[in-house]
Order: structure tokens, then C-alpha cells, then sequence
């Protein structure tokens, strides 16, 4: 049995080898990729079936890169792995033109050998875009849990967008380490840009609260919109003994206060100073 | 079995954690302070949590504990210097250290033990 096997591998990749402009044309016709790709891949596998030990790393790296470019032209994974496939077609047709029995039994073991190489170039381009997904993800946390200070001891949270238990986790983080690097003992929550509030996220900001109370730190609730705060009341949700506030600015003050801070009359003297350069 | 030492400052006693505790050493630190509040006639207490990276439930309860019998014995806890990743597992316990001050760190807890004595008197 070996021998024959041995003697039908050696026809397919002769046949393979002897056929490069015809396989190449075909490939490029059935598979609709540039013929510059297809030329690179053939010169890997030809330099692959040729060696010794039939090492495909060559090949493999080839053909990561290229799903990688695919994930990010926005080709689809079918179509990425068709281009793999659509070699054994034409090849089929050389083997069949060839018509022996050794070549169509080395075909066979051929179409195998792409079968793996397809399937590899599926896994890239699944690890290429979970890859983008991941790093997107990432990107995004860091980009939406800015710790501001507004005054010494007061530090805000601006929360902006959909909240859920993975940014929760990272806001909490950020502003308990910010608490404690800055030593401040007043933080806002500012909830303006959330646009849904239901229980989950309640419990999420409850637990932030508790977190900085337990480090001796006070937490105001900021930037409750009225359809917010219907929500709140509607799904029962008791905030107890935390401080909420209507808007940011009302947080700062009442923080103010807290920390000994004493706002005199601010509004009327803008005006007045105003009505003397009027 | 490692022992907390206890620092007397003034009329307040400082328990500064810098071991991993055990349920031994919690409760020997438990009576310990208790036997130094009353000996030493201290008003206030600080247990200073700088140095703890570790809690669980046990230890969490001994903070309240801690606290109330303090309390009894007309001295006050404050705990101080929570790590945040301590109070995010405090938290995810469920335990929010109910009667027990907190501050963020050293100097802010004897400012709020002063604080609190001046506003009883």
C-alpha cells in the first residue's frame, strides 16, 4: 500500500510543479484574488512540496498575512477560505487531464493537504478580527473613564454611554485609585450621558458608592435626568442614604459645602461686574 | 502565631496591619485592644489597613466588631488607608462596614477622630 501512495504523492506535486502558468491562471479565474497573491503562495508551496520535510510554516505565515489583509479590506471569511479552495479545482482539472490513476489517487491526498491549509486560513482570519475586536474593546474602556478634578479634594466621574458590569469595574478602579492618589474625599458620579438606567446598572453605582464610603471617601450622584429618575422610582430602586443630585454643578456645590468651601453670592457679583464694562 | 503590635499616641491607639492575617491573629488582636483601650484610657482608635492586599469575609466582620466594642468602651474606630481593590471585595461580600469610620489615610483619620471629640465635647 505504501508504495503506491508514495508513487501517487510524487505525480500530484510533479504535476503540481510542472503546471504553474496553467494552475496559476485557472486559480486566479476561480478565485477572483490578484494573480500577484496567488504567484506568492504557489512559489511558498512549490518550495514546500519540493523540500524534504515538507514544512509548511512558509506557507501558513503567507496565508495569515493574507486573511489579516482580508479581515481588514472586509472580505468575508467564506471568500477568504474559497481562494485556498478553489486550488484544488484547478488542479483537478490537471490531474484529470493527466488522466492515470496515480494522479487522481495523489489528488486525493492533496485536496487534504489544501483542506488543512483552507482551514488554517479560517482560524487566521477568526483570530485576526477577534484580535480588532479585542483591541477596540479596550480602547473604548480607556477612552470612556476620564477621573477629573474639579477642586482640591473633589474629583468627577463624566459617564458617557451604555454602562455594563465589565466598564463599571474599570470606572470603579480608576476613581478609587484616583481617591486614593489624590487623597480626595468627595467624588461626583456624573450620570448625564448614561442613557439608560435600570437595575443592574443601579447596583453597579451602589456598590461604587459603598466601595469609596468604605475607604473614607463621599460619593454624589450626579446629572439624573427626569425620565432617569422616573425609571428609578418605577423599577423601585432605593438609593438610601446616598446623595443624588439634579446636575453637576449642584453636586460640586453641595461638595463644596461639605469640604468647608463657602460660595458668596458668585452669580450677582458676575453681573454686577458685568453692568460696569456694559 | 504573629501578634499586631499596638502604638499608643496620645489618647489614641494606632493597630497598624503590615502581616497576612489569620483568624487567630484577629481575634488575639481583638482582645488585645481591647485590654489597651481600657488600660491606657484611650478615646480614639485607628486601624490602619495600608499594607492589607488580602480580606475576606472573617476579617471584614472583625472591622465592626472592632468598632462596636470600642464603642462600648467610649473610644472610637477609624479605619483608614482601604486599598480600592480591598473595598470593591468588601463590597462584592455584601459587608458595608456599617458603624465603622472610615478615611483614606493616616493623617486624615486623626483629623476626623479630633473632629468627632470636639463636636461631643
Amino acid at each position: 500500500m505504501t508504495v503506491p501512495a508514495e508513487a501517487a504523492r510524487r505525480r500530484i506535486v510533479d504535476l503540481f510543479l510542472s503546471s504553474e502558468e496553467r494552475l496559476l491562471q485557472r486559480w486566479t479565474q476561480l478565485s477572483g484574488a490578484s494573480p500577484g497573491e496567488l504567484r506568492d503562495l504557489y512559489q511558498a508551496l512549490r518550495t514546500a512540496l519540493s523540500s524534504e520535510d515538507g514544512d509548511f510554516a512558509d506557507v501558513r505565515g503567507l496565508l495569515a498575512e493574507l486573511s489579516r489583509a482580508r479581515v481588514r479590506q472586509g472580505h468575508t471569511p467564506s471568500d477568504t477560505a474559497r481562494l485556498v479552495f478553489s486550488l484544488k479545482e484547478a488542479l483537478y482539472e490537471v490531474a484529470e487531464a493527466d488522466g492515470g490513476p496515480e494522479a487522481l489517487r495523489g489528488f486525493v491526498w492533496f485536496s487534504r493537504l489544501v483542506d488543512d491549509l483552507g482551514l488554517y486560513t479560517f482560524e487566521s482570519y477568526t483570530a485576526a478580527r477577534e484580535k480588532i475586536i479585542i483591541d477596540q474593546t479596550e480602547q473604548l474602556l480607556e477612552l470612556s473613564t476620564p477621573v477629573v478634578k474639579l477642586w482640591e479634594g473633589i474629583v468627577a466621574v463624566p459617564l458617557v454611554g451604555t454602562l455594563d458590569s465589565a466598564r463599571t469595574q474599570v470606572v470603579m478602579e480608576k476613581l478609587l485609585q484616583t481617591l486614593v492618589d489624590t487623597g480626595s474625599e468627595h467624588a461626583v458620579i456624573d450620570i448625564t450621558g448614561v442613557p439608560a438606567v435600570d437595575t443592574q446598572v443601579a447596583q453597579h453605582l451602589l456598590k461604587t458608592v459603598v466601595a469609596a464610603r468604605l475607604m473614607g471617601a463621599e460619593c454624589v450622584i450626579s446629572g439624573i435626568r427626569p425620565q432617569i429618575a422616573h425609571t428609578i422610582v418605577t423599577l423601585g430602586i432605593e438609593f438610601g442614604d446616598i446623595v443624588t443630585k439634579a446636575s453637576l454643578a449642584d453636586a460640586l456645590s453641595y461638595a463644596l459645602s461639605r469640604s468647608g468651601v463657602e460660595i458668596t453670592g458668585a452669580a450677582r457679583t458676575r453681573v454686577a461686574v458685568r453692568a460696569e464694562r456694559a | 502565631m504573629e501578634r499586631v503590635p499596638i502604638l499608643k499616641l496620645g489618647d489614641i491607639l494606632i493597630v497598624s496591619i503590615q502581616i497576612d492575617l489569620d483568624d487567630q491573629s484577629v481575634l488575639a488582636l481583638q482582645e488585645d485592644l481591647a485590654d489597651m483601650v481600657v488600660s491606657s484610657g484611650a478615646r480614639g482608635v485607628i486601624i490602619d489597613i495600608t499594607a492589607v492586599e488580602i480580606v475576606d469575609s472573617f476579617i471584614g466582620r472583625m472591622f465592626s466588631t472592632i468598632a462596636a466594642m470600642t464603642r462600648m468602651l467610649d473610644a472610637e474606630t477609624v479605619v483608614v488607608g482601604m486599598r480600592p481593590a480591598v473595598a470593591i471585595t468588601l463590597v462584592e461580600l455584601g459587608l458595608s462596614l456599617g458603624g465603622v469610620r472610615t478615611a483614606l489615610n493616616l493623617e486624615k483619620g486623626v483629623a476626623m477622630l479630633e473632629h468627632v471629640r470636639g463636636a461631643a465635647g
